[in-house]
C-alpha cells in the first residue's frame, strides 16, 4: 500500500518551511479531518492517504514559493544575461494517493521550475531532451521566429538526447508561460511539459508575498478528460496544509492555466476581492473581483490583502474540478 | 497392424509390467506436476516480462445502499491483482472503507463509501486504481437496500408464495375436468403443456445470459447458463432412468405418469426457483414495483404451470396429499429463490440457476413428448403442433403482464 507508507513517511519528515510554523500544521491536521463527516463535509482523497512529495521529488508548498532566477553574468556591454538548464525527463509520478502516473517532466517535477527575469534581459535556456520522446520547450512572450520552439522552424522538435539553446530579450514585463509544441500537442502537454515564466517590469512590482499557482489535472485512464485537479499538481494539498499568509501583508498570485481537456478553469477567493490584472502586462488593473474564468494558456496576476485571521477558502468556481482535488485554504494570522 | 499390436503388448506386459496399475495412471499427472513447478521456479524461461501495463477488471457483483453510503462489491475478474486507490461518486472524490490490500485474482472486496446520496437520483462511482485506470459503476436509481431483518424475509417468503405456490395449486384445480376428457384431448393439453414449457426454457436461458453477461467473466459469464442447463438436464435425466429402473425391478407395469408429473414438477420447481431469484432481487434494488397487476400477471402467467402437472396423471387416481407436494415441489423454490435474489444476489449465480431452470425444463419437455404419440405412432401430428403452438401463445400473452 504506497498511500499509507507514504502517509508515514510524510509525517515523519520535519517540513521547515519558513511559512510552516508547528501549529499550523496541528490545525491543518484537524481541516483534513474535517472533510471526512457522512453529510457533506469537504471532498478529499481516501482518509489516511497522501502523496509521497519526497518520492515525486517536489512539494506543492514548495513549489508555491519557488522562484527560480537562474544564474547571471554581465555582458561586457553591461547587459545582464541570465541562464537556465532544463531537461526533459521521464518520470513516474504519484498524482493522487495511490496512484502512478507516468509523467513527463522539466527538471523532474511538475509544474517545471518557475523561470523569473526582468525585462530587457538577455535569457538562455539550454535544454536537454533525457526523455525518450521528441520534445521542445515554447515560450509565450516575445522573441524571434526560430527560438519559438515549435517543429520546422529554428532547432524544431529535439530528439531524444538532442540538445538546443532558446535565447531571446525577455518581454514584455508580465506572467508567461512555457511547454512542449510537440505532437500530439494535448499529451505532451497534458503529460506535464509546462511550467509559468515571469517577466519582472525593470522596476520591480510592490513588495509582496508572492506565489504562483499552475492550475492542472491529470488523465490517468486517458480517456481524454481529468481523473483529478489542482494547482501545483497535487489535488486537495492546501487543503490538508493551508498555506500560511500574514494577516495586512499584500499577497500576489502569479495565476496561469495550463488545464488540458477542458475548456476552462477559474480561480475563486472566498470572504475576500482582489485585484485582477490579466497577463500581468499592465500596471491598471483589469477587475476587482473573487471568481476569474481562465482559458487554456491564459493568465493572470491576483492582489489583495486579508484584512482579518482565518481560513479562507480558494478553489475553482468548477464544482467538479473543486471536489476532483483543486481546491486549498489560506491561513491568515 | 499386427507389429504395432505386438508392440502394444510388449510395452504392457514386458518393461512396464511390474509396475502396479495405479503409478501408470498417476505417473502423466505428476509429471505435468513436476513440469509446472520447474516452470514456476525458473519463472517462465524463454518468456520474459510481460509486456504493458497491467490488465485491471472489477465486476461490482453488488451495491447496497444505506443512509449516507453506498457499498459496493467487486470481484476481480483480470489476470492481474488489483488495488483500489481513490473513489468518486458523481466526479467528487469521496471517503471509503474496505478495500486496503490489493485484491487478487477472483479475490472479491466491499468498499463502503460515504455519500449522502438522495432517493431517485442516478449516481456514477468510479473506483480509482492505484494504475489510475477507473472501473465505473453507474446506480440508474438510488433506492435504500432493504434491511434483512424477519419481515423483509416474511415479505419475500409472501412473494414466492403469491408468484409460485398459489398459482400452481389453482393451475392443478383442472385435474377434475382433465380426468374427464377423451384420450385426444389429452394428447392435445400435453402439447399445450411442452409449448408452456417450451417458452419458459427460451425465456429463462435468454433471461440467464443477460444476468450472466452483467455480473463476472472471469467466473464463465454466459458460459455459467449452459452449464447450469447441463448439469440439470443430466441429472433430471439420470434421476429419471433410476426411478424408471427401480418401477421396472419393483415389477410395476404400466403408464409412467406418476414419474412424469413428479419430473414435471421438479423441472418448473428449479424453473421457479430462477425466477424467484430474479423476483427477489429486483425487489432489493428496487426495480421492482410491487403492484397488484404484477402480482396478478404472475399469477396467470404459473396457473398454466399447474396444468403441465396434472396433465401427466390424468389417468391415475394421486392422493391429495401426493398432489399438494407435486404442487409446494413446483411452486415452493420460488420463496426459497426470493430469498437467494434478495439476500445473496449475485449475477454469477442468478445466470446460472436460471440455466439450471431451463435444463430442466429441457429434459422435462423431452420426458413428455412420448405422450404426445397418437394412434398411429405420430409424436408431431397436427393437432399435437397447433397446441405446442397455442402453449408458447399463451406463455407469451401472459408474459406480456409481468416484464420485470
Amino acid at each position: 500500500m504506497v498511500g499509507a507508507g507514504a502517509a508515514a513517511l510524510h509525517a515523519r519528515v520535519p517540513h521547515t518551511h519558513p511559512w510552516d510554523e508547528p501549529a499550523h500544521a496541528a490545525t491543518a491536521q484537524k481541516t483534513a479531518h474535517a472533510g471526512h463527516g457522512a453529510d457533506g463535509g469537504h471532498a478529499a482523497f481516501r482518509g489516511g492517504t497522501a502523496v509521497d512529495h519526497r518520492a515525486n521529488g517536489f512539494d506543492p508548498h514548495e513549489v508555491l514559493r519557488d522562484f527560480d532566477w537562474g544564474t547571471t553574468r554581465r555582458l561586457p556591454s553591461g547587459r545582464v544575461v541570465r541562464e537556465w538548464e532544463l531537461e526533459a525527463v521521464d518520470r513516474e509520478i504519484e498524482v493522487m494517493p495511490g496512484v502512478r502516473f507516468a509523467a513527463w517532466t522539466y527538471n523532474g517535477r511538475i509544474p517545471g521550475p518557475t523561470l523569473r527575469c526582468r525585462e530587457g534581459e538577455l535569457v538562455r535556456i539550454a535544454f536537454a531532451n533525457g526523455s525518450t520522446h521528441p520534445h521542445t520547450i515554447h515560450f509565450h512572450g516575445t522573441h524571434p521566429a526560430e527560438m519559438d520552439g515549435v517543429p520546422g522552424v529554428g532547432a524544431g522538435e529535439i530528439r531524444p538526447g538532442g540538445r538546443t539553446v532558446y535565447e531571446f530579450e525577455a518581454g514584455p514585463a508580465g506572467l508567461h508561460l512555457y511547454h512542449c509544441h510537440v505532437r500530439p500537442l494535448a499529451e505532451h502537454i497534458a503529460k506535464g511539459l509546462y511550467g509559468a515564466f515571469i517577466v519582472d517590469p525593470a522596476d520591480g512590482r510592490p513588495d509582496a508575498d508572492e506565489m504562483v499557482m499552475v492550475m492542472n489535472g491529470f488523465d490517468t485512464n486517458f480517456d481524454r478528460a481529468n481523473e483529478v485537479y489542482a494547482a501545483n499538481t497535487i489535488g486537495f494539498a492546501y487543503m490538508d496544509r493551508p498555506i500560511a499568509v500574514p494577516r495586512d501583508q499584500l499577497v500576489r498570485v502569479y495565476l496561469v492555466n495550463v488545464l488540458e481537456y477542458d475548456p476552462v478553469n477559474s480561480f475563486h477567493l472566498h470572504g475576500n476581492l482582489f485585484d485582477y490584472f490579466p497577463t500581468g502586462t499592465s500596471a491598471r488593473r483589469g477587475e476587482h473581483t473573487d471568481t476569474v474564468m481562465l482559458c487554456q494558456g491564459q493568465r493572470g496576476l491576483l492582489e489583495w490583502r486579508f484584512p482579518t485571521p482565518g481560513r479562507f477558502m480558494f478553489h475553482a468556481h468548477q464544482s467538479e474540478f473543486t471536489e476532483l482535488g483543486w481546491q486549498g485554504l489560506f491561513e491568515v494570522a | 497392424m499386427e507389429a504395432h499390436g505386438a508392440t502394444d503388448r510388449t510395452l504392457a506386459g514386458g518393461r512396464l509390467g511390474s509396475v502396479p496399475r495405479w503409478v501408470l495412471g498417476l505417473a502423466p499427472l505428476l509429471l505435468v506436476a513436476a513440469v509446472l513447478a520447474a516452470f514456476a521456479v525458473l519463472d517462465g524461461p524463454g518468456l520474459g516480462e510481460r509486456r504493458g501495463p497491467p490488465a485491471e477488471a472489477l465486476a461490482v457483483e453488488r451495491t447496497v445502499l444505506r443512509p449516507g453510503t453506498i457499498e459496493l462489491t467487486v470481484r476481480n475478474d483480470g489476470p492481474d491483482a488489483v488495488q483500489v486507490a481513490q473513489v468518486t461518486v458523481n466526479d467528487a472524490f469521496a471517503q471509503f472503507d474496505g478495500a486496503r490490500e490489493p485484491i487478487g485474482r477472483l479475490g472479491s472486496a466491499t468498499v463502503r463509501i460515504r455519500q449522502p446520496w438522495v432517493e431517485g437520483e442516478a449516481y456514477e462511482v468510479a473506483l480509482v486504481t492505484s494504475s489510475g485506470g477507473t472501473i465505473a459503476h453507474d446506480i440508474p436509481v438510488a433506492v435504500q437496500t432493504p434491511s434483512r431483518d424477519v419481515s423483509f424475509f416474511g415479505l419475500m417468503a409472501l412473494l414466492g408464495i403469491y408468484v409460485g405456490v398459489i398459482p400452481v395449486a389453482l393451475g392443478m384445480l383442472w385435474l377434475p375436468w382433465v380426468r374427464r376428457i377423451p384420450p385426444g384431448w389429452l394428447r392435445a393439453l400435453m402439447g399445450l403443456t411442452i409449448g408452456l414449457l417450451a417458452f419458459l426454457a427460451v425465456d429463462a436461458t435468454l433471461e440467464g445470459l443477460e444476468l450472466a453477461g452483467e455480473g463476472s467473466q472471469a467466473l464463465g459469464g454466459p458460459a455459467l447458463v449452459l452449464l447450469g442447463g447441463a448439469v440439470s438436464y443430466l441429472l433430471l435425466t439420470g434421476v429419471g432412468s433410476w426411478l424408471g429402473g427401480r418401477r421396472r425391478s419393483a415389477g410395476a407395469a404400466g403408464a409412467p405418469g406418476g414419474t412424469l408429473a413428479l419430473l414435471v414438477a421438479v423441472g418448473i420447481g428449479l424453473h421457479n426457483l430462477g425466477e424467484g431469484v430474479a423476483i427477489g432481487a429486483a425487489y432489493s434494488a428496487g426495480a421492482l414495483a410491487l403492484g397488484a397487476f404484477l402480482v396478478a400477471g404472475f399469477a396467470l402467467h404459473n396457473t398454466t404451470e399447474g396444468l403441465a402437472i396434472v396433465a401427466p396423471v390424468a389417468t391415475l387416481r394421486p392422493s391429495v396429499r401426493r398432489l399438494a407436494a407435486l404442487g409446494l415441489i413446483a411452486g415452493g423454490p420460488a420463496i426459497l429463490g426470493a430469498w437467494i435474489g434478495a439476500a445473496a444476489f449475485s449475477a454469477a449465480l442468478a445466470g446460472f440457476l436460471f440455466g439450471f431452470g431451463a435444463g430442466a425444463i429441457v429434459q422435462v419437455i423431452v420426458a413428455l413428448s412420448p405422450s404426445l404419440r397418437d394412434e398411429h405412432g405420430r409424436t408431431l401430428h397436427p393437432a399435437a403442433v397447433c397446441a405446442v403452438l397455442s402453449g408458447m401463445a399463451i406463455m407469451f400473452g401472459t408474459g406480456l403482464l409481468v416484464s420485470v
